[in-house]
């Protein structure tokens, strides 16, 4: 009986030990996969015991940080940014029924503590046992910019961005309207749950960063610059080849002509350059060019400009833009001129001006300047990056005199643009959303002085203060105008 | 049926008392550390917990000094170990249960600390009018009555409870129990009792296949019952894990008992037939086994079913960490039913890995001195029960916290000493009494070469050798 019973033992043995080993496993894994899970609460909850690292603008402003309360929570997350910020910082609520969004959620491993970046951090807190505290996320945005950005846009809704061109950096990112972000954060979970229920029912959907997101643009008149560099790069049009210019172009196998804005005439003679449609914004003379192209010619350069590449961030998520596929040589006309399915966000167009305005070179563009622990020293510091060249050195020159035409030229669409001291160029758009709408309108510029060179993309929803008599000329452009005049001021 | 002598046994009352204050000491420091975390300061019934629980365990080992002296000094302190830290993690969990008001309010610690010392008595009950193991056998068939009705009781109408979906209980009055628990005791004595008497019959060889010897096909009937006792237990209660254990114990009580392994290669065949079987038949099995393979699935996560409570568990688990977030300071209620079935996960998330393995280390001393006691004892009968009460005790653990780990799918068992559960406690202490009352037969020492009066035969042999030489002296010539 004894040999079985040992044996019984010896069983019994290895069972536990199997569950010593499995524990282990568990408790003890290097990759930690299970509190990384996204449905593990644990981590939050732990997350918000710990003090949060604050969320810093260029030159030092507080953007976000976390107070010492004393309730359950231990900090209470405070957005001195508020309003003005709210796309960037975007926010971390109590509850995970309100999901973490922004630099929140996109630098969450910073702000607590936990990135690789942060690790000799941790190490230090050990050794002299001080209570461990998330790192600092240091932004691109300068406030004097973003402010600007701001008042511009005024009451109206829509979006604007300004880009470094040399670097890639965000210097302004504003999304209206846009929401308050300190009403996410109380500690009410109840509270939270229902500010954020609120925000997202809104029709006017305050929770978008439209700048990146959202339900994206038609982009009107400001896509002419990708079918002008697509006309360029095919080496079969240079800036002064004659484009037909009729006062409506029939299109092909359809009972419709497209008409230009306010069935106007671009040019007596129904012929004109590349470079004078461009000014006045032609869209019979881009119709034909869009034909004459064809639309893989197009698609391919929207491409390299970043046209339907999923995966940037920067790091917040950015939606891919889209330019159309498989169509007709009448729905390749409408394209070419930003309507029919054109769907952009205004950081894609603000890159295709950057593009132009670096020579052809397109930086990634990026919001986080750098990654600082709790001592505010830097533990990792963002490098530019190129992105892409989508356009050759001579197309872009070419694309920036065009522009500049834009601004300087008196029957030039962008000439509210200008401002005193910058070389600036510039293209409108008004983009038609439905019959009897107000348009969307756009400016896409580029402002250059002091050895500078600054891209920006403004879009005003439903014409803005001026309603169905809105164009990217009136409304966006001074907008435009502004922001620059803060850039270089 | 050979015996392992306890080379020079000694009583070990004196370590016994000296670990048991150890053990004690841990539990209160638990136990107090809870509150100050939670609430900033020591518990409210900190002198009643620790003076009753203290009381009631240096009772039972004063009994021991009284009635068993020779048993086994290690049990008694880790039983009360366990013990002890799971009241301290069911009032931690009590604690948070208020705060977030989610008190079911029927006061889980408060609860539990009355049955522990109803366990302790009844331990205490069970050393005294004990004397000796080997009486039980006498109620080798009662016992087996004993255990069938508990197993059937819950099935009665109007006694008998359904809750989370098994019919195990039933309620008398105001009291809910399980009597499977105690039916587990019961049957354990009528297996010893059974097979001890019908080893040599059912060891017979019989037919030979694939080089494996076979049993003679007329014994397989008790086997066959047992079987069938269990899958009964599994259809009608839908209690898997009370089935596997029956079953378990059968087969491997009926393995020591015969020598044959050929009994253990059928057990598990039968046994692989009936879960099978189960699979099959019931969604619940059906549910239980794909949370423990897919438990990251969107789809089981969120199923009613599903494998949510696991996944929290391994949450709890894995924020512990190496060394845990200390008592009071992580978030183990988050995982359903942390009280009961997942009170592993709870206390490996508060104590970490460090307290975890402590932990199955303590169940591995214990359930190991069982099997030293099987060793030790000379009769067949407490050989058979102290393997069968031993393995009891570890297949519970292992099912309970296999399931938390996912080393095997979840199945319902209570974790012996730690989790809530009166019936369930108030058995595994009666399992602790029979160990120790079987390990004072162990390790008392046989009648002893020293203490037999020698004289006579000494005398005796002396008077055989002067004989022995005065005939020689008077074979050999001057």
């Amino acid at each position: 009986m004894n040999r079985e019973i040992r044996r019984i033992a010896l069983v019994v043995t290895a069972m536990l030990l199997s569950l010593m080993v499995a524990s282990s496993m568990i408790q003890f894994s290097p990759g930690e996969p299970l509190r990384a899970h996204p449905k593990n609460e644990r981590t939050y909850l732990n997350s918000l015991d710990r003090q949060r690292g604050p969320i810093i603008a260029l030159g030092g402003d507080v953007l976000a940080r976390s107070d010492k309360i004393d309730d359950d929570y231990s900090y209470q997350r405070v957005y001195v940014g508020g309003e003005l910020y709210a796309p960037i910082t975007g926010y971390i609520a109590v509850t995970q029924q309100v999901a973490t969004t922004g630099l929140e959620l996109l630098e969450n491993e910073v702000l607590t503590g936990t990135a690789d970046s942060l690790f000799w951090t941790r190490v230090e807190d050990v050794l002299t046992g001080r209570k461990p505290t998330g790192g600092a996320v240091e932004v691109t945005i300068d406030p004097a910019v973003q402010q600007a950005a701001w008042d511009a846009l005024g009451a109206s809704q829509g979006a604007a961005v300004a880009l470094d061109v040399k670097t890639g950096e965000i210097m302004a990112m504003v999304s209206k309207p846009t929401f308050d972000p300190n009403a996410l954060a109380a500690h009410d979970p109840e509270a939270a749950l229902a500010a954020f229920t609120a925000l997202e029912a809104d029709p006017a959907h305050p929770l978008y960063n439209r700048v990146i997101g959202g339900d994206l643009y038609a982009p009107g008149s400001t896509f002419k610059l990708i079918t002008a560099a697509a006309a360029l790069e095919s080496g079969q049009f240079k800036a002064d080849s004659l484009l037909e210019a009729p006062d409506a172009l029939e299109l092909p196998n359809t009972n419709v002509t497209l008409p230009n804005f306010g069935d106007s005439s671009c040019a007596a003679s129904g012929q004109m350059t590349l470079a004078e449609a461009m000014v006045v914004s032609c869209n019979t003379a881009f119709g034909w060019l869009g034909m004459e192209l064809g639309p893989h010619l197009i698609a391919d350069q929207a491409d390299k400009f970043g046209f339907d590449q999923e995966g940037l961030q920067i790091p917040l998520y950015v939606t891919k833009s889209v330019f159309p596929r498989d169509m007709d040589q009448a729905q390749t006309a409408q394209a070419a001129i930003g309507q029919f399915n054109d769907r952009v966000t205004p950081l894609q167009m603000a890159m295709v001006a950057a593009a132009v305005a670096g020579g052809g070179r397109m930086m990634k563009p990026h919001l986080v300047r750098s990654e600082r622990d709790a001592d505010l020293r830097v533990v990792d510091e963002a490098v530019a990056e190129e992105l892409d060249r989508p356009i050759s050195t001579a197309t872009a020159a070419a694309l920036k005199d065009m522009m500049v035409q834009v601004v300087e030229s008196d029957q030039g669409t962008g000439r509210r643009a200008r401002v005193e001291g910058v070389a600036v160029g510039a293209k409108t758009g008004t983009a038609e959303t439905l019959k009897g709408q107000p348009p969307d309108v756009w400016t896409v510029a580029f402002g250059e002085a002091q050895g500078r060179s600054v891209a920006v993309a403004v879009v005003v929803e439903d014409g803005g203060s001026m309603g169905l008599d809105g164009t990217g000329g009136k409304v966006a452009a001074p907008m435009v105008a502004s922001i620059l005049a803060a850039v270089f001021r | 049926m050979a015996t392992v002598l306890p080379a020079g046994a000694k009583p070990g009352r004196w370590a016994e008392l000296l670990l048991l204050v150890c053990a004690l000491g841990l539990s209160f420091f638990a136990y107090a550390q809870v509150a100050l975390a939670v609430t900033g300061s020591l518990p409210a019934q900190m002198t009643l917990h620790c003076g009753g629980f203290t009381a009631l365990a240096l009772a039972a080992h004063l009994i021991l000094r009284w009635r068993a002296p020779y048993a086994d000094p290690v049990i008694l302190p880790v039983a009360v170990l366990l013990n002890g830290t799971g009241l301290a993690m069911i009032y931690r969990l009590a604690l948070r249960y208020q705060e977030s008001g989610l008190d079911p309010g029927w006061g889980i610690a408060p609860r539990q600390l009355i049955w522990t010392g109803i366990g302790l008595v009844a331990a205490v009950v069970t050393v005294v009018w004990l004397r000796d193991h080997r009486s039980l056998r006498r109620f080798t068939y009662t016992a087996m009555l004993l255990g069938l009705c508990g197993l059937v009781a819950p099935l009665v109408p109007g006694i008998g409870v359904r809750s989370y979906g098994a019919q195990i209980w039933i309620r008398i009055g105001p009291m809910s129990l399980q009597p499977a628990e105690l039916s587990k005791i019961a049957l354990a004595v009528f297996f010893a009792g059974y097979l001890v008497a019908r080893r040599d019959a059912m060891a017979l060889a019989g037919p030979k296949l694939l080089g494996l010897q076979l049993p003679r096909l007329r014994d397989m009937g008790p086997l066959m019952a047992a079987w069938l006792v269990s899958v009964g237990v599994l259809v009608f209660e839908r209690d898997l894990g009370t089935s596997l254990l029956l079953f378990g114990l059968f087969v491997v009580m009926l393995y020591v008992a015969t020598n044959r392994p050929s009994w253990i290669v059928m057990g598990l065949m039968l046994f692989s037939g009936g879960v099978l079987a189960a699979y099959r038949l019931f969604t619940h099995v059906q549910q239980r086994v794909e949370g423990w393979l897919n438990p990251f699935d969107p789809d089981v996560y969120d199923k009613v079913g599903g494998s949510y409570q696991l996944v929290q568990g391994l949450f709890g688990l894995s924020n512990g960490g190496l060394f845990g977030t200390g008592l009071g300071r992580g978030r183990p209620d988050i995982t359903p039913l942390a009280y009961s079935d997942f009170i592993f996960a709870a206390i490996g998330e508060e104590l970490g890995l460090t307290g975890v393995i402590a932990l199955i280390l303590a169940y591995l001393v214990l359930v190991e001195r069982g099997f030293r006691i099987a060793l030790g004892v000379r009769d067949g009968f407490g050989k058979l029960l102290a393997t069968g009460l031993s393995f009891i005790l570890a297949f519970q653990f292992f099912v309970v916290v296999g399931g938390v780990t996912r080393v095997i799918p979840l199945t319902g068992l209570v974790t012996p000493f730690l989790a809530y559960g009166g019936s369930a406690l108030l058995a595994n202490w009666i399992v602790v009494a029979l160990l120790l009352r079987i390990s004072d037969g162990a390790r008392r020492p046989p009648p002893a070469t020293s203490e037999i009066d020698l004289r006579p035969v000494l005398e005796a042999e002396a008077a055989r050798q002067a004989k022995a030489r005065a005939v020689t002296e008077a074979v050999r010539p001057p």
